[in-house]
């Protein structure tokens, strides 16, 4: 009798500590995904109380209907505009750039390349990725753009052509390995039957493998998009830190995160409106990235195929 | 052996296949395909039954290394299926398969059913909706979505979407079909459903399956060979296979005392 009741006990203690220890686990997982949150929010509260002067100078219309941006000049006017033309122009040329050239390279990686030579291209590709941006804004100041002057002599030097075709190539191998991924996620299964229908592979890949793989190829432009609007140094070399109120690439221009870099440069005194101009950049950065990973969220749930 | 009147529709003659990491997975298969007709290929796993199966409609080409001998002639033109000459495109248009597992394309109901015909080029509406409506009618499937042809081929229950690969295969009027393992994913009343409409296709066209059913093979096929071991050890009709074996190998797995 004594003899099982000090089993029982000993089963009882063990089973206080797992539960102890598990709870501790549970607690130590919690925190962690409190401290992404928890950073999340600050930066978010710093952008708004850092803005708030700010807002208190330059009435939130101006800020957002002006289309002059000129905070070092002797009349200083704050209108946004002429940087979100900058950044979605470049973006978008290096959208029109990337997406067909990292798409294809994606169908071709997964459906087309040879075991070994994906294996052996992936790792490069993916090695672009590790090029320090600086590298890029000077590739583009000094072989692409004097390239673009050959064949359109009237571009200046610095225009939003030249490193939004440099910003495409920098982006390829994120839509490309992202993409390809999505892709080789389709199970064999779905391609056996359409091989086994007659078709070839290029039908295959664009009828079945694409469709079935397309949440992911979304969420890889997505992932681009957000990348172009944050990169900061392409531009800030090679685009001439001008803000125009312009969508025309062969003009100079300034984005949202060029504008910010230079004021960190020290431009501009701190403490001024000039200087808390930049967060109230930042809170239009914040919010154009945020609403596209809301999209791609969204997107991605829409589109979720099920094998 | 066979004492009916029968054409023979496709056959292999001292067929060897080797997978890409250098192993022989079939050793000299003699196997005849009678036309509407019926035939079981049974064995335990790894006997090489999925292998033969799917030499017929060269699926092994998608995969680098794998390497054929011998032949499988297709009549009645004589076309030897694994010519290197032969396009495996064409054979597949002329063999078509249901696979294990129903792998329906993230598509709608009506464009699964029509693949077929759109990658040959297709795009008359009317010949469509016409082909689309008789392959949903020959896989009987076309009574329960007839009204909802657009929705997503996902929506479908299990026994449903394999019936939509068979309607699938079907729609490009196919000279045989071959059906691996079709019923091992589904539930007992959906295999009924696929078992009886196996027998209804045959009246139109030759069929290969691969089953680990031996009930399954002895209710609807009408030949039979037993496979072990990368080897054909017996070929006869289904009845014959079924009760009086002429090899002990063979009785021994039909019994249950092996495998």
């Amino acid at each position: 009798m004594s003899k099982t009741k000090s089993t029982v006990s000993k089963a009882l203690a063990k089973n206080i500590r797992r539960n102890f220890v598990e709870r501790l686990i549970e607690w130590a997982l919690m925190l962690s995904g409190l401290i992404a949150i928890l950073i999340t929010f600050g930066i978010v509260f710093i952008l708004v109380t850092e803005s708030i002067p700010f807002f208190e100078a330059v009435s939130i219309k101006e800020f957002l209907t002006s289309t002059i941006w000129t905070p070092n000049f002797e009349i200083k006017n704050y209108g946004i505009l002429p940087l979100v033309a900058g950044t979605v122009t470049i973006t978008g040329i290096a959208l029109l750039v990337a997406i067909p050239l990292g798409t294809i390279t994606a169908v071709y990686l997964s459906e087309f390349a040879s075991h070994r030579l994906r294996e052996t291209v992936k790792p490069i590709l993916e090695l672009l990725v590790g090029v320090p941006t600086v590298v890029f804004g000077y590739f583009a100041l000094l072989l692409v753009t004097p390239l673009l002057q050959k064949i359109y002599p009237d571009l200046p030097t610095f225009n939003m052509l030249g490193p939004g075709i440099v910003m495409g190539i920098m982006i390829v191998p994120y839509i490309a390995s992202v993409a390809e991924d999505a892709m080789r996620a389709v199970p064999m299964a779905m391609r056996e039957g359409s091989y086994a229908m007659g078709a070839t592979r290029f039908q295959t890949a664009k009828t079945v493998v694409m469709p079935a793989a397309l949440s992911g190829i979304i969420a890889a432009y997505i992932l681009a998009i957000s990348r172009g609007i944050g990169e900061t140094m392409i531009v800030a070399i090679a685009a001439g830190q001008q803000p125009n109120f312009t969508f025309n690439p062969v003009e100079s221009a300034a984005t949202i995160t060029a504008y910010i870099v230079s004021v960190a440069l020290g431009d501009l005194e701190h403490g001024g409106i000039g200087y808390q101009s930049i967060f109230a950049a930042g809170i239009v950065l914040f919010i154009m990235t945020l609403s596209l990973n809301i999209l791609g969220q969204w997107t991605r749930k829409k589109f979720t195929e099920r094998y | 052996m066979v004492k009916k009147q029968e054409i023979i529709k496709a056959e292999s003659k001292e067929f060897n296949f080797h997978y890409a990491d250098g192993t022989h997975a079939l050793k000299d298969i003699n196997i005849p395909l009678y036309e509407k007709r019926i035939t079981a290929l049974i064995g335990p796993s790894g006997c090489g039954k999925s292998t033969f199966l799917r030499s017929f409609n060269r699926m092994h080409d998608l995969y680098p290394g794998n390497k054929y001998a011998g032949e499988i002639i297709l009549y009645p033109d004589n076309t030897n299926i694994l010519d290197k000459k032969v396009d495996p495109i064409e054979v597949r248009m002329r063999i078509s398969m249901v696979f294990q597992k129903p792998n329906p394309f993230p598509k709608s109901i009506y464009e699964n059913v029509a693949y077929g015909l759109r990658v040959r080029g297709e795009n008359n509406k009317r010949l469509l909706d016409d082909k689309v409506e008789e392959a949903l009618k020959g896989a009987s499937l076309w009574n329960e979505v007839k009204d909802r042809l657009q929705d997503l081929a996902y929506n479908l229950s299990g026994g449903q979407q394999q019936r939509l690969c068979i309607a699938r295969a079907l729609a490009t009027d196919p000279e045989i079909m071959l059906f691996d393992e079709p019923t091992s994913a589904l539930d007992p009343i959906a295999t009924v459903n696929i078992e009886e409409l196996m027998s209804e296709l045959k009246k139109k066209l030759t069929i290969l399956i691969v089953t680990h059913n031996m009930q399954q093979a002895a209710r609807i096929s009408d030949y039979t060979a037993y496979m072990y071991l990368g080897k054909m050890i017996e070929f006869d009709e289904t009845d014959i296979i079924f009760t009086n074996p002429s090899k002990k190998e063979t009785e021994d797995y039909i019994t249950g005392k092996f495998g």
